[in-house]
């Protein structure tokens, strides 16, 4: 059984998007670590509630690490202090009794906060719309081996069609870049015989689009890696300004 | 045009300027190694490059690759500021893997033109340029213009030149020892193998580089007379 933890809670609190925001501390109390961290919001919520004042707005969904809703900057890390794994994935035995946690959203010019913790990646979407698809009729089901496909692409295309689209990427960035995000949904696609047919295409108007809504430039730090909660490569990274840079040539 | 309006274009300014700028430095330090064995020997380089047309062709296009690197640069980094927005993070820790010079490329970048500035100072404005000047018929005394061992043994008998010679090799190395791989993924040379290839690459090469620089520097620090 894990130890129950007792700590401070430093959390963002803005009531809307143009209001001014800021710090809002909580003090929790014998809280066992086997709670997830957003269980662990969901009690301060309870209680803020049952004292009738606003619960903190954060976004969730799936809380099991598939749908890169949920978006926390604890302690200095998209994600929390925990590699590989989502907010929803962190565990307060991470943390120690008497610790101070400090709780922000995603800071992006391109990701405005809505509310509290939460902020609008509509941005993606619109990345995604732009070119994150194969859109030509690859026809039915093909037999298992009726497309010869190495291993290693394979499992790197598997690799990079793991990113769940979280934005933790663009938040860890100090450039506020989404190249780790559109590398990887390029790279999903450009790996494989059905999505190289658009592939120059697509990475043109995913740049495009990425640029357009202002997302900053690329600078290889590698703070998105570092953070990624799926552990995407930047070698993604080096495949997109590839399929960009022949692409443009070849106009 | 690509280039100039996507920001992979821009970064791919940047990679090949900077690239460009690496193949000069290593040039350049091959034939400062020459100074410490022989200052006859060094003194026939200065002579023979001097003001002749293709040495001066030849620094117009680095003026122009340096501008080029450092316009991009300041457009590069005002863009990724405003990205990131007003509002800054309260609690930050610097994630693992991530070098510190990555993420201060432009604050070496400042050093590495001050450095610069100082250099054409010490040397290029009393040589080449005292050449052209001399050409141009001006009434400049150009009897020193080709000897480039007086003005490295005046430049390192002063300490504080010394000192600023090494800030600056050093800001360089930081810059480099990211830049240049950087450099390469930005142009898609890389994958999960290439990526720790170029880094080994890269980090030898730059200290090569630097070191040959350095060693000028301290030879003429310590023994002024060295090379005679
Ligand atoms: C001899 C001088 C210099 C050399 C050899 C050099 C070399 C390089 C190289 C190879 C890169 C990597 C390019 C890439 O990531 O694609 C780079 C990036 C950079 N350089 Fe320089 N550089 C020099 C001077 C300067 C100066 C004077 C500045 C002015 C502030 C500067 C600012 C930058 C910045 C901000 C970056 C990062 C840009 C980015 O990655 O988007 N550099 N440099
Ligand atoms: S690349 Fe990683 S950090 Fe970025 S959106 Fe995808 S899963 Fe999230
Ligand atoms: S809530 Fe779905 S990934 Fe965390």
């Amino acid at each position: 059984m894990d130890k129950n933890i007792s700590f401070t809670l430093k959390v963002w609190r803005q009531r809307g998007p143009k209001e001014k925001g800021a710090f809002a501390t909580y003090q929790m109390k014998d809280i066992p670590g086997d709670t997830s961290f957003l269980e662990m919001l969901d009690i301060l919520n309870e209680s803020l509630v049952n004292k009738g004042e606003e619960p903190i707005v954060f976004d969730h969904d799936c809380r099991e690490g598939i749908c890169g809703m949920c978006s926390l900057y604890v302690n200095g890390h998209p994600h929390g202090p925990a590699t590989g794994a989502t907010t929803c994935q962190l565990y307060m035995r991470r943390f120690k009794d008497g610790d101070t946690i400090t709780v922000e959203p995603w800071r992006s010019a391109a990701f405005p906060v809505i509310r509290d913790l939460m902020v609008d990646r509509t941005a993606f979407d619109k990345i995604q719309q732009a070119g994150g698809y194969v859109s030509i009729n690859t026809g039915g089901m093909p037999d298992a081996n009726a497309i010869p496909i190495g291993k290693d692409v394979a499992e790197e295309a598997m690799d990079a069609a793991a990113c769940v689209g979280c934005g933790a990427c663009v938040a860890a960035c100090k450039n506020g870049s989404a190249m780790l995000f559109v590398s990887a949904k390029v790279s999903q696609f450009a790996l494989l015989p059905q999505g190289k047919a658009e592939a120059a295409k697509r990475a043109k108007s995913m740049v495009a689009k990425m640029d357009e809504l202002g997302f900053g430039n690329c600078t290889n730090t590698r703070a998105c890696e570092a953070e990624c909660p799926k552990c995407i490569s930047i070698s993604n990274i080096a495949r997109l300004n590839r399929e960009f840079i022949k692409a443009k040539l070849k106009d | 045009m690509w280039l100039f309006n996507s920001s992979v274009g821009k970064k791919v300014i940047m990679s090949v300027s900077g690239i460009a700028l690496v193949l000069f430095l290593l040039f350049h330090m091959s034939m400062n190694l020459v100074a410490i064995f022989s200052a006859e020997g060094y003194n026939m380089i200065c002579e023979f490059l001097g003001a002749n047309w293709y040495a001066l062709i030849a620094t117009a296009g680095l003026a122009a690759l340096v501008v080029v690197h450092f316009v991009y640069a300041i457009i590069l980094t005002l863009q990724n500021k405003k990205a990131r927005g007003g509002q800054g993070y309260a609690y930050t820790v610097k994630p693992k893997n991530v070098e510190w010079a990555s993420q201060n490329m432009f604050v070496l970048g400042v050093i590495v033109i001050l450095g610069m500035a100082l250099h054409l100072f010490n040397f290029w404005a009393n040589m080449q340029l005292v050449e052209v000047l001399h050409m141009l018929g001006a009434n400049v005394d150009a009897s020193l213009a080709a000897d480039g061992v007086h003005y490295i043994k005046e430049t390192f008998a002063c300490p504080v030149y010394v000192a600023l010679y090494v800030i600056w090799l050093v800001a360089l190395w930081f810059h480099l020892t990211h830049g240049f791989w950087s450099a390469l993924q930005t142009l898609g040379w890389a994958n999960q193998i290439w990526f720790n290839r170029w880094r080994v690459i890269g980090n030898v090469l730059v200290t090569i580089i630097i070191l040959g620089f350095l060693a000028v520097v301290a030879v003429y620090a310590v023994c002024p007379c060295a090379g005679c």
